[in-house]
């Protein structure tokens, strides 16, 4: 081992805008042959971006993509992809009419209008490919018949197809019970040992450690650490972003202490997403006037909690409001029960202003009613006041976050849910939305739940914490426990 | 290919050409003359379901493409060329115009090709409304040459570019090229990941979707005598030829023609009761695509594992 092979991959000054904001910030690395590099980040850090634009299907601004030394960066996706690139989508979407046979056949095909025939050595090679993978008992089986898993076999049998040089793989692991993840760490490591180049994206370390040669961490577009797992797993900023510095806390264990049935009671909730485990016995519950934070990594069964909650999924399991079952509502019905969900994704109107948009949530309180509802909101958040007659997709992330928030407080809920409020938001915008939770805390007697990756942030407004992790709940306790025991273990 | 239809289809397939091919003897005129339009009709369906089922293309302007051929044939034939070289000129106009259409429309996502397609054939109407003199405007244009005076041999021709146009059509979907095709119109982002040109396939989609209808369109004027703007160009005729395509099977190009057959021969055979009749068609065919929203023969050739 006296020379070592030149990088196969080699990612340099890597830039990508939208519009504003920089999603990827001259971020580079390289990837030799026979070498697995890790790219973890929180939601929003830029990691996709990077994986998109590596594949062509976003357009760097800046910087150069080397594959064996030719730079791709701004080809289009079908010349990198015969170039050398192969991508393993998250969400698989086969050919639902044609066989698995036949799925991974297409893979195999030329970029040609004339070669209409399907040459007879694709057939063979085929087979081999998905004997490979495991899926040569479901050679005819058309993908909805599938299992989960099964489907993720055939996206890892359509890039082997490609025989690519480099294989980018998206959350390798997402959706996949631990027996599952064991046979897939085992396919990546056949791209390996192939002597492939390999970059697994995915959201934290923990779930990739074990595979990975070297990590790289990002976070709001820049690299924040490179090195072994365990080096980037102790390093400062990486254990700033996931778990915060300091933490505060101000539980108030009384209010679970009252008698009767908790105001929002869920139990033993199953949630199926097609043939993947999203939510798994998930029980827990929120007594008047307690701030409850659940936590846990970006998929671990948050959102989906919530939109169970909400009545936007199918559950299995019950889920009480006020005493009363709340299975068979329709959505609209339970958010007018006093549940009010505030999602991630915000699902703001851009086109609408700022005021109009805090008026649609008022719609159905009485016009002095809403006005005195606003005033207060406008005083809870003084920015959006500034911004009362710009079109709330004009806002930066942080003011859109405020107006979401304050356009579900219009709705005057009961029960208040934030799902992810920090979501791509820099320091001094959490600061920002933390003191204005503070404030819902000491002068109102709303009930908010909380659904944060950032424990910082959640910690210091919970009186109680439950900890989700693959679909399900693995710890509960106070907040001031949490810091105590689940601190380090997070990760 | 499922097992199921292995067997049955093509001898099916076979029954229906051999009874549409002796359909003259023991089928009187009036009908013959209905088959023969449903069977150009038919070609225009599973041109067009090329587009939609298999790239995953709406286009609202399958007219355009009928249009250009039709027009084209006509004004060739009013120049003084002769009708078999006529035909041909009509399907280089059509697919010329399809592909000037389809090159910079196929670089906008989702309804607004579908618009864009759509503003082709109001702009062609506008054309031909405006240089009336030439075109005929809305009277519609007259060409000296017909296909044939026969019923029969009109029939027999209508009938024969039906099952070439199939044979071609249903083999290209059947080839790597439609494998291709589906692959393109369901996962824009995956199929280019696989390494395919989505472009370069979507535009020989709508070349050759063209080339059929264009080629049928002009065989349409010469049967009919003239090429009119209510029959071909017109866009009640474009959501005819959808609905067709949507009835019968979408996704199944033969299907395509079976809606077509259903559409043009109840729309004839309900002529007594008057106006109600376009209305009773319409309202099955509504019921159809609401209740069994894969088609018939969707319906007929759905895996059994799916139903």
């Amino acid at each position: 081992m006296s020379d070592t092979p030149p990088p196969l991959l080699e990612v340099t000054g890597l830039t990508k805008r939208f519009g504003g904001l920089v999603a990827a910030k001259d971020i580079g690395f390289t990837i030799r042959g026979g070498e697995i590099l890790g790219l973890i980040g929180p939601n929003g850090s830029g990691k996709s971006t990077v994986m998109r634009t590596i594949m062509g299907i976003e357009r760097p601004n800046a910087g150069s993509i080397r594959l064996e030394g030719t730079n791709v960066a701004g080809w289009p996706t079908h010349r990198i992809a015969r170039a050398g690139i192969g991508i393993v989508f998250q969400h698989s979407r086969p050919l639902n009419r044609q066989t698995v046979l036949e799925n991974i056949k297409l893979a195999l095909l030329p970029d040609s209008l004339l070669r209409l025939a399907v040459q007879p050595h694709v057939e063979e090679q085929a087979r081999a490919i998905a004997e490979q993978v495991g899926l040569g008992a479901v050679l005819d089986r058309r993908p909805p018949t599938l299992p989960f898993a099964d489907l993720r076999r055939l996206e890892m049998a359509k890039a082997l197809a490609r025989d690519p040089k480099v294989v980018l793989i998206d959350e390798p692991f997402a959706g996949l019970t631990q027996g599952e993840t064991a046979i897939f760490s085992e396919l990546i490591d056949q791209f390996r040992r192939g002597g492939r180049a390999v970059l697994l994206v995915d959201h934290n370390v923990k779930s990739v450690a074990r595979l990975v040669d070297r990590i790289l961490a990002m976070y709001l577009g820049e690299r924040v650490a490179e090195g072994s797992a365990e080096e980037v797993m102790r390093d400062a900023t990486v254990r700033r972003v996931y778990l915060g510095g300091e933490i505060e806390i101000h539980a108030r264990p009384e209010l679970d202490a009252v008698p009767g049935e908790p105001l929002l009671d869920i139990r033993d909730v199953d949630v199926l997403y097609g043939k993947a485990q999203a939510l798994q016995k998930v029980s827990l519950h929120v007594r008047a006037g307690e701030f409850v934070s659940v936590v846990g990594l970006n998929g671990a069964g948050k959102t989906t909690l919530f939109n169970a909650i909400s009545g936007l999924v199918p559950y299995g399991g019950e889920i009480r409001w006020q005493g009363a079952a709340l299975a068979g509502r329709s959505a609209a019905s339970i958010a007018r029960n006093g549940i009010v969900q505030c999602p991630e994704t915000r699902e703001l109107f851009g086109d609408l202003s700022v005021q109009e948009n805090l008026d649609l949530g008022g719609q159905r309180l009485a016009h002095d009613q809403q006005a005195r509802q606003r005033e207060w909101l406008l005083e809870l958040f003084p920015i959006l006041r500034e911004r009362a007659g710009q079109r709330a997709r004009t806002l930066s992330g942080g003011e859109q976050q405020m107006l979401a928030i304050a356009r579900a407080l219009m709705m005057q809920p009961k029960l208040l849910i934030l799902d992810e409020p920090t979501l791509g938001l820099a320091p001094v915008i959490l600061e920002q939305l933390s003191n204005a939770l503070t404030q819902l805390r000491e002068t109102t007697d709303i009930t908010v739940l909380l659904g944060e990756q950032n424990v910082t942030f959640a910690l210091p407004h919970a009186d109680r914490i439950y900890l989700l992790e693959h679909a399900r709940i693995v710890w509960e306790g106070n907040a001031g426990r949490f810091a105590a025991e689940m601190g380090s273990g997070y990760l | 290919m499922p097992k199921i239809l292995r067997s049955p289809l093509p001898l099916v397939l076979l029954a229906l050409v051999i009874i549409g091919g002796v359909a003259p003897i023991w089928l009187d005129a009036y009908y013959l003359g209905i088959f023969t339009v449903a069977y150009y009709f038919g070609v225009f369906a599973m041109s067009w379901d090329l587009l939609f089922g298999f790239a995953g293309e709406v286009n609202f302007g399958p007219t355009f493409l009928i249009g250009l051929g039709a027009y084209g044939a006509g004004l060739l034939n009013n120049a003084g060329w002769p009708l078999p070289l006529c035909i041909v000129g009509g399907a280089v106009i059509a697919v010329i115009g399809g592909v000037a259409l389809a090159v910079p429309a196929l670089r906008l996502r989702g309804p607004y090709f579908g618009l864009v397609t759509l503003v082709a054939v109001l702009l062609l109407l506008d054309f031909i409304v405006i240089f009336a003199a030439q075109t005929g405007g809305e009277i519609g244009m007259m060409v000296p040459d017909v296909l044939s005076v026969s019923t029969a041999v009109n029939y027999w021709y209508a009938f024969g570019f039906l099952v070439i146009a199939g044979a071609i059509l249903f083999g290209l979907s059947r080839s790597a090229l439609g494998l291709i095709l589906q692959a393109t119109g369901q996962d824009r982002v995956e199929a280019q990941a696989l390494g395919f040109n989505v472009t370069k396939h979507k535009v020989a989609a709508f070349a050759i979707s063209a080339l059929f209808s264009g080629v049928a369109g002009a065989m349409l004027t010469f049967y009919q005598g003239t090429a009119s703007v209510d029959q071909m160009v017109d866009l009640s005729i474009a959501v005819q030829i959808i609905i067709a395509v949507v009835f019968g099977g979408r996704r199944t190009i033969l299907g395509g023609v079976l809606g077509s057959i259903f559409l043009v021969l109840f729309d004839e055979l309900l002529r007594p009761i008057g106006q109600l009749n376009t209305f009773v068609v319409s309202g099955v065919a509504l019921l159809v695509i609401l209740f069994w929203p894969d088609g018939v023969l969707g319906y007929v050739l759905r895996p059994r594992e799916e139903r």
